[in-house]
């Protein structure tokens, strides 16, 4: 049976445009292929990841034109629906950026920075990114 | 508008942060507009114009090679050139050379050139204005 491990995702929109995605969501999904058995928490300014909606207008430079934007949002879904991995934000730091739970996309648990430790505690592993 | 020069200095590698996405949109503006564009690829920004980048498929996305068409900073620096000549402005792209060696990255794109510390202090001087984009 693969570890279980929770990964505290905190870093955001680094160089997803280039990469089209989020380079740890990514990973997360790949290795559930795998067999690895993750679970997410998003934190700081990692929980707009999960606002639905969302979305940018592909990089153009002259002639060369991207056309596969990344959407984190429906990343999030993808991590919840086809892996089956579950993923939690930190409630405290969505209220801290205004986002209502309403805004989320479905499937989200929210978690209490509080409760986190606790969180923490039935996990053999944790990586926080 | 009259035509100016701009020195541009870049550290970010590709992949790893969104610095280079606003210096991409930054430059394309400059091109379309006719400007000249000095710019000097420093530490990891001296693999932006790394020939033999590569795109690749997405199993995790589900999309083969055509459908990810996944980005390349060669082919974003081989665009911002021939946009550059379309508008009649000159683009000097020099990669520093020890940064070149340290990565193994010296096989670059056509129109890009090996260069020095010196190079950015050429276009420091001949430039109407200077645009630092540093790795933080």
């Amino acid at each position: 049976m693969a570890k279980k491990t929770l990964n505290i995702v905190e870093s955001a929109y680094r160089a997803v445009m280039e990469e089209q995605d989020d380079t740890i969501l990514w990973l997360l999904a790949a290795m559930r292929a795998a067999g690895a058995e993750h679970t997410v928490v998003l934190r700081g300014n990692a929980v707009n990841y999960a606002v639905a909606g969302q979305g940018a207008p592909g990089l153009a430079i002259g002639g060369w034109k991207q056309t596969q934007a990344p959407r984190m949002d429906n990343d999030v879904i993808d991590l919840i629906e086809k892996r089956k991995i579950p993923v939690f934000v930190i409630e405290e730091d969505l209220a801290a950026r205004g986002i209502e739970r309403g805004e989320l996309v479905p499937g989200v648990q929210l978690l209490s920075a509080r409760m986190l430790p606790k969180r923490m505690a039935e996990y053999d592993l944790v990586s926080h990114w | 508008m009259s035509k100016k020069t701009f020195a541009i200095a870049l550290m970010d590698p590709p992949y790893e942060s969104e610095n280079l996405t606003t210096a991409f949109r930054i430059l394309d503006v400059m091109a379309r507009r006719g400007h000249n564009i000095n710019v000097f690829a420093y530490e990891g920004a001296s693999g932006l114009a790394f020939a033999k980048q590569a795109p690749h498929p997405n199993p995790v996305h589900g999309k083969n090679l055509a459908e990810e068409n996944h980005p390349t900073t060669k082919d974003q620096v081989a665009a911002l050139l021939a946009l550059a000549a379309r508008n009649g402005g000159k683009v000097d792209w020099v990669n520093c050379g020890m940064c070149v060696d340290e990565r193994g990255v010296g096989e670059f794109v056509a129109d890009t050139r090996r260069g020095s510390p010196a190079d950015f202090h050429a276009f420091c001087e001949a430039s109407d204005n200077v645009l630092a984009i540093p790795t933080k």
